[in-house]
């Protein structure tokens, strides 16, 4: 067993051991991977299920079931791509996703570094406001907000609907406010830990806050907000309620709200239902597979997030 | 630790005897921000502030506020007339799908707490153990996380659904999973929970790397058991995380929506407060006042466990 342990990567045990605890018997070990295997297995299985559907033909496994083999092909892809106009949603997505998380991190990182910077009594205060209301219960505050939505008049060249609502601007904002305390919280801690002495020198050199912030703050917050990125790019993506109820116009739905209107086309038809399934998490599943180490960084420097 | 000096500095305001030793005090620093630093740092706090007070903490207010009105949603804001606690009244004695959301949301609740988070403590102690192919494990239970719960929904779909679904190719039954009442609510559980334990096994592996090797070790010359050093040791030292976790349960659970909105927009056998409130206002009966009333039960219920979940963080924070 300890032959295993030497020849582990380097990489993937941070906390190295120089002896073994205790000496493993190799049966205890050897259940203990047919265990974990067959829960991987078990939680990869509706995933793997999902793209295997989405590959076969609807004729084949209307005529075969789904228990059997054969019937190949991409069509369902094509078909799905075409009939969902999945093209255009994703374009819908990237308008919403990449503004909203440039927006939230540059406006939490500014909180977070006063928060951070000074010793002010009301930063407390402030804190738990940002962190508060990304823990809140998003359809608790649907009346209101829908009712301010419908109200809040945009011009045309914004938006065709001439309102907040079933505009990108008010989805944008809206995400923007409740991710914003996520991203405060963990920023704030991160910028905690940095030497106060940077500040110090910066001041001496007579830095202003505003320089203090972009070019003393920021450029060591790299990591923090490359792994803060990559959570707020998946989440947004993700994100399903204020979509579905902040939108009308169907042509200007997000992808994964859109999933929806997909439903009652697919109906009759779980193989088209499987590839538009696997287009949607095609991008969530590149991040995940790319960025997997910020992605995981992210959700455990905050330890939280509802 | 880096809040040491901040602390000292605080105090240097009050005796300016120490201002030598701490030239961070809070007074002198003020006096040293030119004009544009104080605009600048009142702009870099106000601006993201007004975002989240006008979209988030009024709307909450307003929500409390209309809960206690017959405000139609259509008619100006004159015509709302008080009603006190009329629509609570309503919302428990004459509204037939308040009780079984209640007990749906009770449900998920209890399965996610009694079965899928100590499944997710479960695997992140095993996982924490040295054992190849740990990474491969990881990556295979935390996938689901990534994944919407709307796309989650989609993903089940497969295995439930009536006639093309897995689950009775193999099982030859004829069970609407989705559809039917009596089992619909727990078909969805089971596709709920299968994301929360990644998200739990990840929350406590995290916790399970930082706790100190050391406190293990001694357990072991102690001679205990595994099992008894990590329920005595290992488990009590964790506690930061076991509160963290406890808070993303209930919230969790409290606003699952997603999954049940896009089966059937929470109905039959599914329905949810989160469901309740948004088929009120966006559904065919724009019932303000009553769906107000839901909308506050679930703000208080999430506010007593956000105060708890804060109290932990930010004491965490201070250490």
């Amino acid at each position: 067993m300890s032959a295993s342990t030497v020849t582990r990567p380097p990489a993937s045990t941070p906390t190295a051991k120089p002896a073994p605890r205790r000496r493993p018997l190799r049966p205890a070990r050897v259940v203990l991977h047919l265990f974990l295997g067959a829960v991987a297995v078990g939680w990869l299985f509706p995933i793997l299920w999902a793209v295997l559907t989405s590959l076969r033909s609807y004729a084949y496994t209307a005529a075969n079931g789904y228990v059997s083999f054969g019937g190949w092909t991409f069509d369902n892809y094509v078909t799905a791509w075409q009939t969902a106009e999945f093209g255009k949603h994703f374009l819908n997505s990237v308008y919403i996703t990449v503004p909203a998380v440039l927006l939230t991190l540059f406006l939490a990182s500014c909180v977070a570094f006063v928060i951070a910077r000074f010793s002010w009594k009301l930063n407390i205060v402030l804190l738990g406001l940002f962190t508060a209301a990304n823990l809140l219960p998003q359809q608790s505050l649907l009346i209101p907000l829908f009712r301010i939505f419908t109200e809040v008049p945009l011009p045309e060249f914004m938006s065709d609907s001439e309102l907040l609502y079933d505009s990108y601007w008010g989805l944008i904002l809206v995400n923007v406010a409740f991710q914003c305390g996520f991203c405060v919280f963990v920023l704030s801690n991160y910028m905690k830990a940095l030497p106060r002495d940077l500040y110090e020198a910066a001041m001496v050199d007579g830095a202003s806050i505003w320089r203090q912030y972009w070019q003393v703050t920021m450029p060591l917050c790299r990591p923090a907000l490359a792994a803060l990125a990559t959570l707020e790019v998946t989440w947004i993506y993700n994100e399903f309620f204020w979509a579905t109820v902040l939108m009308r116009t169907g042509d200007k739905f997000p992808v994964t709200s859109s999933l929806n209107n997909l439903r009652g086309e697919f109906f009759t038809d779980n193989n088209l239902v499987s590839a538009g399934s696997v287009l949607v998490a095609i991008p969530t599943l590149v991040i995940f597979f790319l960025l997997q180490k910020q992605f995981v960084k992210g959700l455990t420097l905050g330890a939280s997030k509802g | 630790m880096s809040d040491l000096p901040l602390i000292q500095a605080d105090h240097a305001v009050s005796s300016p005897a120490t201002t030598t030793t701490s030239p961070g005090g809070r007074g002198r620093r003020l006096r040293l921000l030119s004009r544009t630093d104080r605009v600048v740092i009142t702009l870099m706090v106000l601006v993201p502030l007004l975002l989240v007070v006008a979209l988030v903490w009024l709307p909450a207010l307003a929500t409390v506020a209309l809960s206690g009105t017959d405000w139609d949603g259509i008619g100006p804001l004159s015509e709302i007339d008080w009603v006190g606690g009329r629509n609570y009244s309503d919302v428990v004695n004459i509204y037939p799908p308040f009780v079984p959301a209640m007990q749906n949301n009770l449900l998920w609740l209890a399965a996610l707490f009694v079965v899928a988070t100590p499944f997710g403590m479960f695997l992140a102690v095993l996982l924490d153990k040295e054992i190849r192919g740990s990474r491969f494990y990881q990556t295979a239970l935390y996938l689901p996380v990534v994944l919407s719960l709307a796309l989650i929904g989609f993903v089940w779909q497969l295995i439930y659904s009536r006639d093309q679904g897995l689950l009775n190719a193999v099982l030859g039954g004829q069970t609407d999973w989705y559809g039917d009442p009596n089992v619909n609510i727990w078909a969805v559980l089971v596709a709920a929970g299968w994301r929360h334990v990644g998200y739990i096994m990840l929350l406590y592996l995290a916790g399970l790397k930082g706790v100190d090797p050391s406190l293990r070790e001694a357990a072991s010359v102690d001679g205990a058991s595994e099992t008894s050093t990590f329920f005595r040791v290992i488990f009590p030292v964790l506690r930061p995380i076991n509160i963290i976790v406890l808070v993303v349960t209930v919230i969790e659970s409290l606003r699952a929506f997603d999954l049940v909105w896009v089966i059937n927009k929470g109905r039959n056998g599914l329905e949810l407060i989160s469901a309740l409130v948004t088929q009120n206002v966006v559904g065919e009966a724009s019932r303000i006042g009553f769906g107000s009333a839901l909308a506050t039960i679930m703000l208080a219920v999430s506010l007593v466990f956000i105060t708890i979940y804060l109290a932990v963080v930010m004491r965490e924070n201070r250490r």
